[in-house]
């Protein structure tokens, strides 16, 4: 299967092998096979409950935090299987950074939303924190319009910019791997095209997987898509053949809109 | 206007408008009449304590607060002691109950298992509901014997030789005392500072702590930098719900405080709170000076009281407009 999509000589950074999700006794995925290609946007697109978003919250192990929820078999990450017990789910979030649907600063300010995350895994000077700081929120384009008031609570910022404080603090730790999980549905417009250029930049240093609700924006920022129904991945391959000449029926129909 | 039947419908209209004004005029009266009926008896319970004290703040002036002699025959009263005691078993008692319902809501809240989050929860409230004359009781015939046999000579064979703290650990080791009585009331006010603490903990928004556990944060480090901060408000009220209610307790402090009218700086001594000795005293109070005195006693514990709860409403909004909630 997951020789479906992936030309040769593309870099995997995620590999996703026979992996099936249980939240209790429903199952939200099953047997989903699928590689995460290198510096590379990867998008999931499909109906609402398609569990899109459930295979997002398996990359980072985010699902941990709730009992009765659980995956099986394997999503390999450098060799090793993220889902094994033995793997440090702390470091594992490190390197394989998330942010969510709503915007969500931490409560406190917009220096510490981005020092914060940092200070737990590296130490460093009150210098290089500042220069680490100011590189993060270039990289989230945010740096000019919050260089002025790095001390005033996260909280005090719009919508856009929150959320592009939050891309900030994912990536202020030098993550891998980005998970975006509906970035833009809370974001108005302008806010979200300017997300989605961000986003373009960032997959120079980033592998990205997004998962979005919006089948445009899934074709103008990435390079794979996967279509999911029902818990299954039905279609996996680069963006255009998926828009253009979708291999399958219900993919077909999603994307001209016949269902979903 | 001209056809009847529309102006009857107007009319009908206007008399059901009316109808409705009357209901809510009268809606709104009474509901205004419950609230000053609080602030009536609040400010009337305050009036009738200061009338009935006042013979005793006129005799002893403001040094009623700082003397600490309390002796029926002379006719000679202060209410240090007292207040000495209400304040230090209430401290002590916030110090070791905070840390304790702490712990108790961050594990129903953060990490305790599904199935026993239920049976934990309400066994908390249930050890709210204990009357605190079973707490007294209870900690005058079981845990005080207890107390003055196996805690009290390691904790005084432990600490009684260091300098400044070791005193607070002298002297025969009897059971009641001011650090029973802390202990007692810690036990009393847990329950209710784990439960505050555990509704505002479970108003965190997931998704919040999932980004925080997102940038790859242990339990500890999301509630430390994300659940505490973000619920501070809620977690001093709690607390000074605990503390308000330490201050009043009467019965369960009456029984293990030992009700002893002096102050001595070892917390194994006996000791008095102001609610103790009222309850201890009022009885077979003589009228002149010493019932006027225990009427000063209840006045000087309301302004405690309303002082604490003045404190936790300041720290609350200074803490809300740092937030710039």
């Amino acid at each position: 299967m997951p020789d479906q999509a992936m030309p040769a000589g593309e870099k995997v950074a995620l590999e996703v092998r026979n992996l099936d999700f249980f939240y209790g006794d429903f199952k939200g995925l099953s047997n989903v096979n699928l590689d995460i290609a290198h510096k590379k946007v990867t998008a999931f697109i499909g109906p609402s409950g398609c569990g899109k978003s459930t295979l997002l919250r398996t990359f980072n192990r985010m699902y941990d935090l709730y009992p009765g929820q659980r995956a099986e078999g394997q999503i390999l990450f450098h060799g090793k299987n993220l889902l094994d017990r033995s793997q440090d789910v702390n470091l594992v979030r490190a390197r394989i950074g998330m942010v969510f649907q709503k915007p969500t600063p931490f409560p406190m300010t917009i220096y510490e939303n981005i020092a914060f995350g940092v200070r737990l895994y590296e130490r460093m000077s009150k210098s290089a924190m500042d220069d680490r700081v100011e590189w993060a929120l270039n990289k989230a384009a945010l740096w000019s319009e919050v260089k002025d008031k790095l001390d005033q609570s996260g909280l005090s910022l719009s919508g856009g910019q929150q959320q592009r404080l939050c891309i900030a603090r994912a990536v202020a730790v030098k993550p891998e791997i980005v998970l975006l999980d509906e970035p833009t549905s809370a974001l108005d417009p302008i806010s979200t095209a300017k997300i989605e250029e961000l986003i373009n930049e960032l997959k120079s240093d980033y592998t990205i997987a997004i998962v979005t609700h919006n089948m445009q924006q899934a074709a103008r920022i990435s390079d794979y898509t996967a279509f999911m129904y029902l818990g299954e991945l039905i279609e996996f391959n680069e963006t255009g053949t998926i828009f253009m000449r979708p291999g399958k029926k219900q993919t077909e129909d999603y994307i001209t809109g016949r269902f979903g | 206007m001209s056809e009847p039947s529309a102006s009857a419908g107007i009319d009908l209209h206007a008399r059901q408008v009316r109808r409705f004004r009357l209901q809510d005029m009268f809606f709104h009266h009474s509901t205004q009449l419950f609230a000053f009926v609080v602030l009536a008896s609040l400010v009337g319970i305050l009036v009738s304590l200061a009338i009935e004290a006042w013979p005793s703040l006129k005799a002893f002036g403001p040094a009623f607060l700082w003397t600490d002699v309390w002796s029926v025959p002379d006719d000679r009263f202060g209410a240090l002691a007292a207040i000495y005691g209400t304040v230090t078993t209430s401290v002590l008692a916030l110090l070791i109950a905070v840390p304790i319902s702490f712990g108790i809501a961050l594990f129903l809240t953060e990490t305790c298992p599904v199935w026993l989050r239920r049976p934990l929860g309400t066994a908390i409230e249930l050890l709210a509901g204990i009357p605190s004359i079973v707490y007294g009781i209870w900690g005058l015939f079981v845990f005080a014997p207890l107390f003055a046999e196996y805690i009290q000579p390691p904790l005084q064979a432990l600490l009684g030789d260091v300098p400044v703290i070791g005193g607070w650990f002298s002297g025969p080791p009897i059971g009641v005392g001011i650090l029973a009585a802390s202990i007692v009331l810690a036990l009393m006010i847990i329950p209710f500072i784990a439960s505050v603490m555990r509704d505002v903990f479970e108003t965190v928004p997931h998704v919040l702590k999932e980004s925080a556990y997102g940038v790859g944060c242990t339990t500890w480090e999301v509630v430390r930098n994300i659940v505490l901060p973000f619920t501070r408000v809620g977690v001093i009220g709690g607390i000074m719900l605990g503390l308000g209610r330490a201050l009043g307790e009467t019965m369960a402090v009456t029984f293990v405080i030992g009700n002893a009218n002096r102050i001595n700086g070892s917390l194994f001594a006996p000791g008095t709170s102001i609610a103790s000795t009222l309850a201890n005293e009022f009885g077979e109070a003589d009228p002149g000076l010493h019932i006027s005195s225990l009427f000063a006693l209840g006045l000087v514990l309301f302004v405690i009281t309303f002082v604490v709860l003045a404190i936790s409403r300041w720290l609350i909004s200074r803490s809300m407009g740092s937030e710039g909630l």
